[in-house]
């Protein structure tokens, strides 16, 4: 399905965030003679006690930007849908002691489900994003590559979109570096041109993590414990650690610094060890569930190719053994660290991305790390 | 691409006669309506002219008009001023779930401050029942606030029978006839009402200006204190051109208001007409004997508004839903709510056409059937 209509007959929705990446989205894309809509998306209600919310100025700035560019914008309210499918998801994950990635399923749910239903209902042919990642016919199909910025690659939050859902999808600054983004919209003169990035989760923001969860969850303060059983202090609630964390735990003495490598959910302890290196933080394999693909076509039941466990992690060779109900055993060629239940697992191969699924068990040598999760 | 404005309780055209006389203002009149001298004078004579129109309008006195920046300002005024002034004699207010915000927003603020607001409900046409008023009057109730008719469905009010039931209460009687002005009769004498607030840009005069109706021995209090413009009840230099050219827009619509009102009667009948004919599944919100004549709110089954607005402007309908949120996604309308409660499919599927200046009968029909187009596409 390679494109042979004048884009001014084709008609793409951008996803506006008020950020410089969307901004620079819609420029291009207007400037290469598209019949562009910029749409705003409310997902999250951050009102505060004085009617403020910081979707208003995302929006103004979305305004600002359209207004520039000369398209259209409109906005759309995903508030419930973002509620009971993400943040949910997010919620029962943490309580059953994971970290999850919130981005990962609002990707898959929200603004490549919800968001591109409307844009369709909107007469579109295409949704964009300002996503750093590309996407190529490839042998009758849309495959999914890395952004030329390995730096913002961004193909790890979007692991989980299907065929059906990449053939709608455009990537306008996926072939440019970051740095460039910027210069085209200073060049531009975009009002977004010298806006910060957000960081974070989106609905949390510049808030305090802590705080901001402990607003949802009820937090248990337990004991931080070595794996032989030496109390080292108190934890806040299991829910504010991820495995391999150093920060916040406010254990001093000599030696090496500690660290996070386990929870015991029963009995409501954490267990911490010494050293980054420590050997508990170490796993050589892994089961996934909910593993998706990019491609429709059969795949082989055991393969090589490269994975991702975490956002900006170099990539590690890994077999991969496909099993029953959208499960999968990924085994490592040399031990990782810091394998987090809960993460998202991601495939490559060379620059494409192949998929992913989520991070079920842990083990080392075959035996499954239990205190991880 | 031709586009159709079915937006005008939103906002309204100005009026080619009303342009003519403010630009007219704008070069001959710059005098300030204070000065003792001639500019001055030749200023404060087309400004008093201007308000005996708009007095004459309503039934009322010249010296019974405020004008202010727009009818904000005048319900502001009015509930504030009175809550104000009154307080020694109660902090009770009365008034309806389904006020523009001008209204609301104001209650909520007083609540805040300490007094006790009654919020009356709504049955599913939009209407109040002249009992809840009954009940809902307390001794200490220093005001009530009513609106004449929704800007969302348009349902008018019993206000003339209120202001009846007040008369043998202490409670000032203020109601917000911005969407009706132009289109309803209104006599203040009829109403039994103490204070009515306008505005100018619904019935195609200028953005900017509006007045409050003050009838003589209200007690009000001023929000804008400085020089003694308007009998010290609203300082600041007066607006001449935009007042001049609010008068001229009322003069038109008081002498069209008949004409005007047949018409969007014919419109609405047409443009329901359009829709039975491709046999769409919708429901008119509102009250059929009770409204106002330019307001059409239509439930339709199985869409969604935020896609439906935005498929209607790209084929250049001009319509709206609700009130629009800060971050410019739609909010259920609270007068929607009020009618229907919290969980109907009323929230999210309807849409607002509203009928004005310029629109004509071809304009309605190619309207309804570029939405019966949009619906059979999308509703699901």
């Amino acid at each position: 399905m390679v494109e042979t209509r004048d884009p001014s007959q084709i008609r793409v929705v951008v996803g506006m965030s008020g950020g410089v990446d969307s901004s620079v989205a819609a420029y291009l894309l207007k400037k290469q003679g598209y019949d562009v809509i910029g749409i705003f998306m409310k997902n999250w209600d951050d009102t505060d006690e004085f009617g403020v919310c910081t979707a208003t100025e995302d929006y103004d700035d979305v305004i600002k930007v359209c207004n520039q560019i000369g398209i259209p914008y409109y906005a759309v309210n995903f508030e419930k849908q973002y509620w009971d499918k993400v943040f949910t998801y997010f919620l029962e994950e943490y309580k059953a002691g994971r970290t999850p990635n919130p981005d990962v399923m609002c990707n898959k749910e929200i603004k490549f489900k919800a968001f591109l239903d409307h844009a369709m209902k909107l007469g579109a042919d295409y949704l964009a994003t300002g996503h750093y990642a590309r996407v190529e016919e490839r042998d009758g199909e849309v495959a999914m590559l890395r952004g030329i910025d390995n730096n913002k690659d961004q193909t790890y939050f979007l692991n989980q979109l299907s065929q059906e859902q990449l053939k709608h999808v455009m990537f306008p600054i996926g072939d440019i570096a970051k740095p460039e983004v910027r210069k085209i919209a200073e060049e531009a003169g975009l009002a977004t041109a010298k806006k910060k990035d957000s960081t974070g989760i989106c609905f949390i923001g510049e808030r305090n993590f802590k705080e901001f969860l402990s607003q949802y969850l009820p937090a248990q303060p337990g004991k931080m414990e070595t794996f032989d059983g030496r109390v080292m202090g108190t934890h806040d609630g299991l829910m504010y650690y991820t495995i391999g964390q150093r920060h916040g735990l406010g254990i001093g003495g000599d030696g090496d610094p500690w660290f996070v490598v386990g929870k015991n959910l029963e009995r409501n302890v954490l267990y911490v060890e010494q050293g980054f290196h420590h050997d508990a933080l170490y796993s050589t394999s892994l089961k996934a569930v909910k593993m998706g693909f990019t491609s429709n076509k059969a795949k082989a039941s055991k393969f090589s190719c490269t994975a991702k466990f975490r956002y900006r992690q170099e990539d590690t060779p890994v077999e991969v053994e496909l099993l029953e109900d959208g499960t999968a055993h990924i085994t490592f060629e040399q031990p990782v660290r810091a394998i987090t239940p809960g993460q998202a697992v991601v495939l490559y191969d060379g620059e494409e991305c192949l998929g992913g699924g989520t991070i079920d068990e842990v083990f080392k040598n075959s035996e499954k790390l239990t205190y991880v999760g | 691409m031709e586009t159709i404005y079915l937006d005008h309780a939103a906002t309204s055209p100005m009026h080619p006669e009303v342009i003519e006389a403010m630009s007219k203002a704008f070069g001959q009149t710059f005098g300030n309506p204070s000065s003792i001298h001639t500019a001055g004078r030749q200023a404060r004579k087309v400004l008093d002219d201007a308000r005996s129109i708009l007095a004459r309008s309503i039934g009322a006195k010249d010296t019974e008009i405020i004008i202010t920046s727009g009818g904000t300002e005048a319900d502001n005024t009015a509930i504030f001023g009175v809550a104000n002034v009154l307080q020694a004699k109660g902090k009770h207010i009365i008034t309806t779930q389904i006020e523009h915000h001008a209204v609301l927003h104001a209650c909520e603020k007083l609540e805040k401050e300490g007094y006790d607001v009654t919020y009356l409900p709504v049955d599913e046409s939009g209407r109040i029942s002249i009992e809840s008023v009954k009940k809902a009057l307390r001794d200490d109730t220093i005001l009530v606030t009513i609106m004449y008719g929704n800007n969302e469905v348009g349902t008018v009010q019993p206000i003339a029978e209120i202001g009846e039931i007040l008369k043998d209460h202490q409670a000032i009687f203020h109601t917000d006839a911005v969407q009706a002005y132009g289109l309803e009769k209104l006599n203040v004498e009829e109403l039994h009402v103490d204070l009515l607030s306008v505005s100018s840009h619904k019935l195609n005069g200028p953005k900017g200006v509006g007045f409050l109706y003050q009838r003589t021995g209200t007690p009000l209090s001023a929000t804008f204190l400085g020089g003694s413009q308007e009998k010290k009840r609203r300082a600041g230099t007066e607006n001449v051109p935009a007042t001049i050219g609010f008068a001229k827009a009322v003069e038109i619509a008081q002498s069209e208001m008949e004409t005007k009102r047949a018409q969007y009667e014919q419109f609405r009948s047409l443009f329901l007409q359009v829709l039975d004919s491709e046999k769409i599944d919708y429901k008119v919100n509102g009250n059929v004997e009770h409204s106002l004549p330019h307001v059409l709110n239509i439930s339709f089954k199985g869409m969604e508004v935020e896609s439906f607005l935005v498929n209607l402007d790209m084929s250049g309908i001009y319509a709206s839903s609700g009130s629009a949120c800060t971050a410019g996604s739609i909010d259920p309308s609270h007068v929607l709510v009020a009618m229907f409660g919290n969980d109907r499919e009323e929230l999210r599927n309807s849409i607002r056409f509203s009928f004005g200046l310029g629109i004509t009968e071809e304009m309605i029909k190619v309207a309804a059937e570029h939405t019966a187009k949009i619906v059979k596409r999308l509703a699901n």
